[in-house]
């Protein structure tokens, strides 16, 4: 049996498009299989390296997965934890015992000293249960309460772009600006420095995230770095 | 349904009362992304039928009880815009709404990976802003489009056309007096890659070899109607150039 491939590298491909004919090639990511035929499943572009056939999403809510650097917002405090809003269909939790390295007398202490209402802190996902429960931790560095600086929200599929490989693109704002800047994986973005400079980067990531599908990012960025 | 009366004949001189041919669709615009605060969403245009569809989700489910462990909610509200029909449309939920919401997120949930999301709702907001016969199939038309701008898991996309007859001929894609003072309407629904019917209704008389005709002649229609679709969501990337990325992991 003859197989086929029906997409190049970056062709933007929509859902129920064929990519592939024959059992050589292996669907991954947003990719499956039906029959001896490969299909996309979402609007992406699609990734071929060698065997595989990859579908890079363009659009699309968070879904947590475990090891997961995000920012969640501080929505509920309960007996013995918070509840998180980490921009994902499903409630997060952050139990005391995750909160921070030292012990926690909860007679003694009020537990808004660590987090409040409305707080935002960077964390990991430690487990999601059965339930669709998602556990969090911040116990440790460099987990913590973001406090000050500016949050904003874009779209996670775009998350990898505004990173940058090996974290290029983030390095370049943060040179340039000086700014603070610590991405989450579920779409928020914190930056923390002087004001007239967070808003340089708030309109860079904005940017990125509107053109992230596109090539020559890096130049595009760095131009508009130099012009403010 | 008010408007102007009935006409003497819906076929003149072997064209229909708008000029066109018996196969042939109305002119079709579809596009994607024109709902700002929507997770996804879609505008389509077909002849004088405009309809928008946006999407939200999957989030949490609300009320509550209508989560399922084990996938996610499809919920489909059609609404008519009150000034949508020459008689205005009393606004809020209807016997005939409901219905075709009904029928519309039965014509959608085959299409869409549910069991990907578990536990939440994906919520698709339909709205007539100007109805003129085939709403329900450009509705689906529409709403498939805006769940895949919302980057939601989809095995296919849903394509749907309507056709008919009238004045003992059958035709595709009625509009609205061909709908009104025809013989038959039947609104069809497939998913073009695999041609499996997700929504097949009939309204008046037609015999079993008429209904195969207008079924494979929805069919074809589909094919096309499905490139526009596809077409759609592509321009909303490729709008400024050639779209590529080298994305990084």
């Amino acid at each position: 049996m003859a197989d086929k491939l029906f997409v190049k590298d970056h062709d933007v491909v929509i859902p129920g498009e064929e990519l592939a004919e024959g059992l050589d090639y292996l669907p991954a990511g947003k990719a499956f299989r039906d029959g001896d035929k490969i299909f996309a499943s979402t609007i992406g572009l699609a990734s071929v390296k060698g065997r595989v056939i990859k579908i890079i999403p363009l659009a699309g809510k968070y879904m947590p997965r475990r090891g997961d650097v995000v920012i969640g917002e501080v929505t509920g405090i309960g007996h013995s934890g918070w509840m998180l809003d980490v921009n994902s269909p499903y409630p997060a939790d952050l139990n005391i015992g995750e909160a921070s390295s030292e012990y926690i007398d909860l007679n003694k202490t009020d537990m808004t000293y660590y987090f409040d209402i409305g707080d935002y802190v960077l964390c990991e996902v430690i487990n999601i249960s059965e339930g669709k429960f998602i556990k969090l931790t911040a116990k440790y560095r460099p987990y913590r309460k973001l406090k000050g600086g500016n949050i904003i929200e874009v779209s996670p599929t775009k998350i990898p772009r505004i990173i940058g490989k090996a974290g290029s693109m983030i390095a370049l704002m943060k040179d340039a600006t000086g700014c603070e800047i610590t991405v989450g994986q579920n779409g928020l973005v914190w930056i923390s420095g002087q004001a007239d400079k967070q808003a340089v980067v708030a309109r860079v990531i904005k940017f990125i995230e509107r053109e992230a599908h596109k090539q020559g990012l890096t130049d595009k960025v760095k131009e508009m770095l130099r012009g403010k | 349904m008010g408007g102007i009366g009935a006409p003497e004949k819906l076929i003149v001189k072997g064209k229909r009362l708008d000029g066109r041919a018996f196969d042939e669709l109305r002119p079709i615009q579809i596009k994607a992304g024109v709902v700002k605060n929507a997770d996804g969403s879609a505008i389509i245009v077909q002849g004088e039928t405009k309809i928008i569809a946006a999407v939200y989700g999957p989030r949490e489910v609300f009320p509550k009880h209508f989560q399922e462990a084990d996938r996610a909610h499809l919920n489909c509200v059609y609404d008519m815009a009150a000034f949508s029909t020459p008689e205005r449309a009393r606004p809020g939920p209807s016997r005939r709404s409901v219905e075709i919401s009904k029928v519309i997120r039965d014509a959608l949930a085959p299409a869409v990976f549910l069991e990907k999301y578990p536990k939440t709702a994906i919520d698709v907001y339909i709205e007539v802003t100007n109805a003129n016969a085939g709403t329900r199939v450009a509705a689906i038309c529409a709403a498939s489009v805006a769940l895949a701008d919302a980057g939601i898991e989809m095995r296919d996309l849903v394509t749907a056309v309507a056709s008919g007859k009238a004045d003992g001929q059958l035709l595709l894609d009625l509009f609205e007096l061909e709908d009104n003072y025809g013989e038959a309407d039947m609104p069809l629904a497939i998913m073009p890659q695999t041609g499996e019917i997700t929504l097949l209704q009939m309204d008046g008389e037609v015999s079993q070899d008429e209904a195969a005709k207008l079924i494979e002649m929805s069919m074809q229609a589909c094919q096309k109607i499905y490139e526009l679709q596809k077409k759609a969501l592509r321009e909303k990337y490729l709008a400024e150039g050639a779209a590529t990325g080298e994305a990084s992991e």
